[in-house]
């Protein structure tokens, strides 16, 4: 809550900021800031590339803070580290009453830790001592040393002089006691606001892992080769698809009998996600490559054979006409007319493919896998790795945004005349 | 002698609900080889259904088209279409839509080439071959669509409403390379407007459709066109036959209108 809250007030501070700074340099020459209406202009609103950059920041600053990163100059408050005390009043059966106190060591996790010594002090309850990691808590029997304990019918009724029951917390001025229903003390020292490394893990932390896990794989593969089998399978899965998808959507742009044929089908898998195929394939052909390469050929196949029918279909009937009176035979209206004019199509079609293919990809092998971008995070979430979760869903964002970005520039390459027909 | 022959054309179309249209009834016409013949009528007189079926894209009903003596049946390379707009192929640039015709009769490369060129020159497009159509302005495009059509040596060219998105200078200009075209290739041309006066310009003879069902409501043979060959067209218009024909005609269009109109309101 806190977290989303800074974030709008960030959102709101860049903007402010960034306007300030572009009204002194502003120069209004392009067509754009020229135009007067820009609500409502769909033409006019294009992504701020400052806004990108500082929203890309900002999210690295916030991940920062609240993990205690380097790369933030200011920190979220961190958990209570050090050594901190609080007494504790026993009183024994028959109503005579001793202090006593409990010295707590917090340390790092990770780090070597020991309790602190202390001298046990007079009365019947003896001063007691502990160690407990960071975001931890432990409990302590702090009657274990004491002249008369829990089994003489002794009990905690007050933690630094204030009155406490089963059940109920004081706090304290580094963390609180809660006591157990049995009556024992339960010390959990402040967690502040940072976030555990088991939670998530800082930038640098995960940045080390990827240049970790580059140089010396993870699970038996290097992460070339974690990443390299997900692409294959989904350069396979996509390929199969859509060569076979392509001339199923032709023939069914083209001929009542194969769309009346394949209408029931295709729109019958169409809404089937391909993650609720995975167990169907996993029982029908493994969890091997062939299994993977199936399921995104399905992914694929529907995906590909609705854009290439829409492309056929989109084609403006002026033009076919045309080439008719042109001379051409049916065969050059297809390959003349009908397949370039459906290219715009199947490309936003492959698009959409390829970003599918990769999200069900990444699903299996969470599933099943030996090698795999998903199968990376799943064995490391077993063992709570959460930095190496972390990277390898950073990892599959960036190749799925470059996926795209090379698809569009692909388009922009070879079909220029899309949207301008 | 390759004359076209419209013979008791009529054309109904069934509707999904039941109801059938009678979008053409009963027309016959007979055009020379090497006439213009310019169409006008209300909106709806199945000006564009009638220029289909000569095209070849709609078998009519009852009646049938010969050119040369061969009755029509689907299109074909002897009969060119001139559409208003967006029936050029953008994926080609302006040298490739034109030679299109020729290539997909196999034309040695060569032969396109030389013909492209001179189709440029004629349209006044020599130094836009290479641009791609979405680079060209909409006059740029239909000159195009013209010298495509030309390229394809058809002995009919039909038109429907090629200037009609146009501006009126454009058009003007659009207009005096249609007479100049016609008159160096003698071709036998069919264009259908909406404008009056384009259909005096233009029109050798003028036919005037009236509509429900779509039939032909008047025909005139017009000395304009023949003027308008050698005269700058703003001379013609100032004719002083031109202007009582163009009253006459619009005079007829808007009545027809009216009646239209005034047989919805009726009916609803
Ligand atoms: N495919 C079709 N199905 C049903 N009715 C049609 C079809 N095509 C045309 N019509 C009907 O036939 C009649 C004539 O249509 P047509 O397009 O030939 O008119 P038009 O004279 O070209 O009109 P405009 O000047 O507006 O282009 C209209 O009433 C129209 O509704
Ligand atoms: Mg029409």
């Amino acid at each position: 809550m806190t977290i989303l809250l800074i974030y709008i007030a960030i959102f709101v501070a860049a903007y402010l900021i960034v306007r300030l700074v572009a009204r002194g340099v502003a120069h209004a020459t392009d067509f754009t800031s020229l135009k007067t209406v820009t609500f409502g202009d769909e033409s006019a609103v294009t992504a701020d590339r400052t806004a990108s950059v500082v929203s890309v920041v900002a999210i690295f600053l916030i991940w920062g803070a609240f993990t205690g990163s380097v790369i933030s100059p200011i920190h979220a408050p961190g958990p209570f580290v050090g050594d901190t005390s609080f007494t504790y009043t026993a009183e024994a059966e028959d109503g005579s009453r001793d202090d006593a106190t409990v010295s707590v060591r917090v340390f790092e996790v990770g780090t070597e830790a020991e309790e602190p010594s202390i001298e046990p002090g007079d009365g019947f309850a003896k001063d007691d001592s502990a160690k407990v990691g960071a975001w931890r808590s432990v409990l302590i029997r702090v009657d274990k040393n004491d002249e008369i304990g829990r089994g003489e019918g002794a009990k905690v009724v007050a933690i630094n002089g204030e009155p406490i029951a089963p059940g109920e917390t004081v706090k304290l001025a580094d963390g609180e006691v809660t006591l157990s229903t049995k009556g024992t003390p339960n010390f959990k020292p402040n967690q502040g606001w940072q976030m555990e490394p088991i939670w998530l893990p800082s930038p640098e932390a995960v940045w080390g892992r990827i240049v970790e896990i580059a140089n010396t794989g993870y699970q038996n593969s290097t992460l070339l080769q974690h990443l390299g089998w997900s692409l294959f399978r989904v350069v396979a899965g996509f390929a199969a698809g859509a060569l076979v998808g392509i001339p199923l959507g032709y023939a069914m742009g083209l001929s009542s009998w194969f769309r009346g044929w394949f209408d029931p089908i295709v729109e019958f898998m169409r809404p089937v996600p391909p993650l609720a195929l995975i167990p169907l394939v996993i029982i029908w052909a493994g969890i091997g490559e062939v299994g993977k390469v199936i399921l995104l050929f399905l992914a694929a196949l529907w995906i590909m054979t609705i854009a290439a029918r829409s492309g056929v279909s989109g084609v403006k009937i002026s033009k076919v006409h045309a080439a008719y009176s042109l001379g051409a035979s049916k065969w050059q209206i297809l390959t003349q007319v009908i397949v370039p004019n459906s290219l715009p199509d199947i490309f936003t079609g492959a698009r959409v493919a390829m970003g599918v293919c990769w999200g069900t990809v990444v699903a299996a092998e969470l599933v099943a896998a030996e090698k795999g971008a998903g199968m990376m995070i799943m064995v490391a979430s077993k063992f709570q790795l959460t930095d190496i979760v972390i990277m390898g869903i950073i990892l599959i964002g960036i190749i799925g945004y470059g996926i795209d970005i090379l698809m569009r520039m692909a388009e922009r390459w070879l079909i220029p005349w899309k949207g301008r027909g | 002698m390759s004359g076209l022959i419209i013979d008791d054309i009529s054309m109904r179309f069934e509707l999904p609900d039941g109801n059938a249209v009678q979008a053409l009834k009963n027309v016959s016409l007979d055009i020379k080889e090497g006439e213009i013949m310019a169409v006008l009528g209300p909106s709806g007189c199945g000006k564009t259904t009638l220029l289909n079926i000569v095209a070849g894209f709609l078998a009519p009903t009852e009646g049938n088209i010969t050119l040369g003596g061969q009755v029509v049946r689907g299109p074909a390379a002897e009969r060119g279409m001139v559409f208003q707009q967006g029936a050029l192929f953008e994926w080609m640039n302006v040298r490739k839509n034109i030679g299109f015709g020729p290539r997909m009769k196999n034309t040695p490369k060569a032969d396109i080439d030389k013909r492209v060129d001179e189709l440029l020159g004629i349209v006044g497009l020599q130094d836009f071959g290479e641009k791609m159509i979405y680079e060209l302005s909409g006059g740029m495009q239909q000159r195009v669509a013209l010298a495509r059509c030309l390229a394809n040596e058809p002995e009919v060219i039909l038109m429907d409403e090629p200037l009609g998105a146009l501006d009126a200078l454009t058009r003007e200009k659009m207009q005096g390379l249609v007479l100049k075209l016609w008159k160096e290739t003698g071709k036998t041309i069919i264009l259908i407007t909406h404008s009056v006066e384009e259909a005096l310009l233009l029109g050798e003879r003028l036919l005037v459709m009236a509509p429900r069902p779509g039939r032909i409501h008047k025909e005139y043979r017009l000395p304009f066109a023949e003027m308008g060959v050698n005269a700058d067209l703003r001379e013609v218009k100032t004719h002083p036959e031109f202007g009582p024909r163009r009253e006459e005609i619009l005079s007829m269009i808007w009545d027809m209108e009216e009646e239209i109109m005034g047989r919805t309101e009726s009916a609803a």
